[in-house]
């Protein structure tokens, strides 16, 4: 029961950051908060996995820290060198 | 004898990651520039998965479980502060600035961007 109401806390909070990823002004406010949403889907899935008391949850937590990590280092790099590496010209574009 | 003063520690711990957590996405929708965001999102990042990963780890004890919990906070408490540095740097080089007053703290900020993106001005 305690770890339902830890969940609907968490989820209040993805709806709060879900917000600001639909009105905020520029790019750099929508990566902020689809990271946010992020780190809070991974705290959703390793409590969920408490509530219904089946641990293999923690794996998928864990495959989503990783991917919500290279996600958001993929599309600020995207958005500052409109480039995922190398350009055409064979110029390093640089690592963010 | 233990087990009762765990669980109540443990859900003491929970409540108030969830707390930052609730405080931190209120943060992200009132505060008024990017990198003031930037800091109630940290307070998700570190506060809340911190405190409640904390509790979970206090539930399930001397556990495979546990170990695994601390492997995801362990990566979230390297990877989380990395990202927002990368973000808050591709922010400040394309001219997302801070809200400033005085011209000492406009100096700062002008000082804050790369050396790459300020060699055109």
């Amino acid at each position: 029961m305690m770890f339902a109401a830890a969940a609907a806390g968490v989820v209040i909070t993805m709806l709060l950051v879900l917000v600001r990823s639909l009105v905020g002004p520029n790019i750099y406010n929508r990566i902020l908060s689809v990271n946010t949403f992020g780190t809070l889907s991974v705290m959703l899935i390793a409590i969920y996995g408490f509530v219904d008391d089946r641990p293999e949850f923690l794996d998928l937590a864990l495959t989503y820290a990783l991917i919500n990590f290279i996600g958001t280092i993929a599309v600020t790099k995207y958005v500052t060198f409109s480039d995922m590496g190398h350009g055409d010209d064979g110029d390093p574009m640089g690592d963010i | 004898m233990l087990a009762p003063i765990l669980d109540a520690l443990s859900w003491i711990f929970i409540i108030a990651g969830i707390v930052f957590c609730l405080i931190g996405g209120y943060g992200i929708i009132k505060l008024k520039d990017f990198f003031a965001r930037l800091h109630a999102a940290s307070l998700i990042d570190t506060l809340g998965i911190g405190l409640v990963f904390v509790g979970l780890i206090l539930q399930a004890g001397f556990t495979l479980v546990a170990a695994k919990l601390v492997l995801i906070l362990i990566f979230v408490f390297f990877t989380s502060p990395t990202a927002t540095y990368a973000l808050a740097r591709a922010a400040i080089n394309h001219d997302v600035l801070p809200e400033v007053e005085t011209d000492e703290e406009r100096e700062l900020v002008r000082l804050s961007k790369t050396k790459e993106a300020r060699a055109p001005q």
